[in-house]
């Protein structure tokens, strides 16, 4: 091979490069840190991954402004929020541990792969020491994963699904909202209550796993209470006409209607109902009935009048009257001139959560934020007296039964608050059938 | 060397050096400086870049040789992916079996769809294989929702069965104990530069594809499948029947585009549906036509280009770009905020739209015909035989 014709400068010149790469090991750095990402240089990052396209684009935007709002207290701007309410009093106002807080933003694009990638830049490139977000279970139960792997913090924002605190559940992962079992037993007593207990249901489910664990809890509540189920559609996520799915409830000989859909699916999937004449209809003797299980203001904001009179669950509602719900209201209302929704709720105890048990256990470290979020008891943050339970790091709280308002004063006055169910009724054992098969595993900080 | 003649080998030794200097290509601004937004070398985007990279280098093969324009691509992307975290969940969290099985389910996969798919040419094969990439889409997220797990994506659990991996085996994708998220750092004159073995890994495996392809290229092989594109019935009448040809083209490039799924996998073990869209399949397309249909080396600077813009562009949000125009008056800052958000952040896709049509309508060769002028312009002449002249 005469492509390469050694000369004695060249060798010499080579020699010294091949020396310097050599000594270069010398300087490497494997992870020197005894955790992933460790804040250098005053300020720590956080990752906020939302959706920011797609199906639930505006529980995204509405996620976003609320972390904007976390971060501003957390640096010890504005009026404070609900640091002034939170029962625990570690947070000064001066970041996290005395370091600024800084953040980054991803879009999801409701997006399993998309919302990794995004995660994964994060993390890589921008060095977030925790990730928080997701508005559709799929993609939280993904991130979930990721985060374990690269050993940071995942705090879950918007995810129903009985998976990501159950079979999917991970040492790095916490959610503080609430999940499709904690909905199904709060709504069904309410259910009997106003529909009866004989009544036959009809299933249109989001294919994915907040639909399958939701519609499996709602079914498992509602026939516990007598009600027969006829049948259960699943209807793929990026579904935007419903009419075809909506048509065969008509001949089916249900008389209740359960749309287990979220965001802009459930605003095109009532809308479709609605059109139908389902709701005019009188079978098996019954006036015909939609129940749509979890509910936010946004939804109901973007399906209008439709949603009348509708039964559902919440995590939290911004007419709450509490001291944390008033003070989070304020702050928000003032800064964006309209109420936040349960999803700008969720993140921002979540962002707050996060930050009080860095304080309390005097690092980032993910270990150590575990163990100081593992059986932390709180209260002040808009749900009444709250715990952490440490078996799967779900939040065990009172949940809100609400129906959409006949007579709403406002565009956001569209929800009225029927009952709020007490803690002890929607609480399971960690080991219940609709959550077993998973396991915490070890809490990885990284490095 | 190896079977090239000198040029080709000469071109195989830069392409290593470039592939293995990426850390360094892609990081070329300091962390402190305010440009440090455009650093583009870190682990995931290096990993994607290379894995594309295998991608189109497969696609250009079909596409760039033989002319047939498949919008069905993403389907062996996906099923190398789902092929691969299977591997993950019953053998062992070695890639070695998973990536294995990606290209030979891709492989299989590719003889089916391309058997039926080539009976066509010209646009209706297009729609064909874009037919049938819709269809496994469709498969993959609600029909065979056992297998693939549906919207969710298939993951790896704790719990999974891994016959062949031990007690201590890590939890992670790995190849011998190495495992993928494993990275070194190295701190230089305010320069940070990671080497990620995931990255190697790829590089290595997109190196030897390249070198594949090189030599398909340069064969009689490769010869026929340009025959094929530049007249069919020509080829018919001297007594020659393409269909072979077109199908073995057509399941190399499939099986590439496994193998890149299989990386895909091995990089982030999860799989999901969206990998299969037509989106993706399209993406592919714009990678091979933006660096240079029929080039070798168009295709990875395409893959590269689009990766990066996906990834550095769409982060950029308006709190960025307040930054960089805080010094104007606030009436302008807002206007030019609100110009670049229209390009950056959502609107990337704009970005990229943008830069196709100019390379389409100003260098209809890709960026290599780009690199190509700029060569002339500089006095260095062109050889007829370059590797990066189109294939035609």
């Amino acid at each position: 091979m005469s492509l390469i014709k050694p000369t004695r400068r060249g060798l010499l010149k080579g020699g010294a490069f091949a020396g310097a790469a050599l000594a270069a090991p010398t300087f490497f750095t494997s992870q020197a840190n005894a955790y992933t990402n460790a804040p250098s240089g005053g300020s720590v990052t956080l990752g906020f991954n939302v959706p920011q396209t797609g199906p639930y684009a505006d529980e995204g935007g509405d996620e976003l402004r609320a972390y904007e709002l976390a971060v501003e207290h957390l640096n010890g701007g504005g009026d404070g929020g609900m640091m002034n309410t939170f029962s625990s009093n570690a947070l000064k106002g001066n970041g996290i541990l005395g370091n600024k807080v800084e953040y980054v933003t991803g879009d999801t694009q409701t997006k399993s792969d998309a919302a990794r990638a995004s995660a994964k830049s994060m993390i890589e490139k921008d060095g977030a020491v925790m990730i928080s977000g997701g508005s559709s279970s799929g993609v939280a139960i993904a991130v979930q994963g990721l985060c374990q792997e690269a050993g940071v913090i995942f705090m879950a924002g918007l995810t129903h699904s009985n998976d990501t605190t159950g079979k999917d559940k991970k040492a790095n992962g916490f959610r503080h909202f609430f999940n499709g079992y904690m909905s199904a037993a709060a709504l069904a007593p309410v259910l009997e209550k106003m529909y009866g207990s004989d009544r036959r249901a009809y299933h249109l489910t989001a294919d994915y796993t907040w639909g399958w664990t939701q519609q499996e809890s709602i079914q498992a509540a509602t026939e516990a209470k007598g009600w027969t189920t006829v049948n259960n559609v699943l209807t793929p996520l990026a579904t935007t006409d419903f009419s075809s799915y909506v048509a065969p409830v008509l001949n089916s000989g249900a008389d209740i209607l359960v749309l287990n859909h979220y965001g802009g699916n459930m605003i095109n999937s009532l809308t479709a109902a609605v059109q139908f004449g389902l709701r005019d209809k009188m079978v098996n003797g019954k006036q015909f009935e939609i129940v749509v299980p979890l509910y936010s203001r946004l939804m109901a904001k973007g399906a209008g009048e439709n949603v009348k009179g509708i039964f559902g669950s919440t995590n939290w509602h911004w007419s709450l009257q509490d001291e944390g719900s008033k003070a989070f209201v304020k702050s928000f209302g003032t800064k964006y001139g309209f109420p936040p929704s349960q999803a700008a709720h969720t993140v921002y105890c979540q962002t707050l959560l996060y930050a009080d048990a860095c304080e309390r256990a005097g690092t980032h470290n993910p270990c150590g934020v575990g163990e100081a979020l593992e059986g932390f008891k709180f209260s002040g943050l808009g749900n009444g007296d709250v715990e952490y339970r440490a078996d799967d790091h779900q939040c065990f709280k009172d949940v809100l039964v609400v129906k959409g308002k006949e007579n709403p004063t406002s565009e956001f006055d569209v929800l009225e608050v029927v009952e709020v169910t007490p803690r002890a009724q929607v609480e399971y054992a960690p080991d219940h059938p609709m959550f077993a098969g998973g396991e915490l595993g070890k809490c990885n900080p990284g490095a | 060397m190896l079977g090239l003649n000198k040029k080709d080998s000469k071109f195989l030794i830069i392409v290593i050096l470039l592939t293995l200097s990426t850390p360094f290509v892609m990081q070329p601004f300091s962390e402190a400086s305010a440009l440090s937004q455009f650093n583009g070398g870190y682990p995931d985007l290096m990993q994607r870049v290379a894995i594309f990279g295998i991608f189109a280098i497969g696609f250009n093969i079909l596409f760039g040789l033989t002319g047939y324009l498949s919008f069905g691509h993403a389907a062996f992307l996906g099923v190398g992916s789902y092929s691969a975290v299977w591997m993950f969940k019953l053998l062992s969290m070695n890639i070695i079996p998973g990536i294995v099985l990606a290209v030979i389910m891709s492989g299989i996969f590719a003889l089916l769809i391309g058997y039926v798919s080539l009976r066509r040419s010209g646009i209706y094969f297009s729609i064909l294989t874009l037919a049938f990439a819709q269809m496994s889409y469709n498969l993959a997220y609600s029909v065979l929702t056992p297998i693939t797990n549906g919207e969710t994506g298939l993951q790896v659990r704790p719990s999974d069965v891994r016959l062949l991996d031990g007690a201590n085996a890590p939890d992670y994708p790995n190849l011998f104990g190495w495992t993928m998220s494993t990275s070194y750092k190295w701190e230089v004159w305010g320069h940070l530069f990671t080497f990620n073995v995931g990255f190697y890994v790829c590089a290595f495996i997109a190196i030897c594809a390249f070198y594949l392809s090189l030599r398909i290229f340069r064969s009689p092989f490769g010869l026929m499948l340009r025959a094929v594109k530049s007249n069919q019935n020509r080829m018919s009448y001297t007594g020659l029947n393409p269909r072979p040809y077109t199908l073995a083209a057509f399941v190399i490039s499939g099986m590439y585009a496994g193998l890149a799924g299989g990386l895909l996998a091995s990089m982030d073990p999860l799989a999901g549906a969206e990998r299969m869209q037509w989106t993706v399949g399209g993406e592919v397309v714009v990678m091979t036509i933006l660096g240079g249909a029929g080039t070798l080396l168009g295709p990875v600077l395409g893959a590269g280009a689009i990766k990066y813009l996906e990834n550095i562009f769409s982060k950029i949000n308006e709190n960025i770009l307040h930054g960089w125009f805080d010094f104007l008056p606030e009436g302008m800052e807002n206007f030019f905020v609100w110009l670049f958000a229209r390009f950056t952040g959502d609107g990337w896709h704009l970005t990229l739209g943008l830069l196709f049509m100019m390379v389409v309508i100003f260098l209809p060769g890709g960026l290599m015909e780009g690199a190509d002028r700029i060569r002339k312009r500089f006095g260095r002449k062109s050889d007829d035989n370059s590797p990066s002249n189109p294939a035609e």
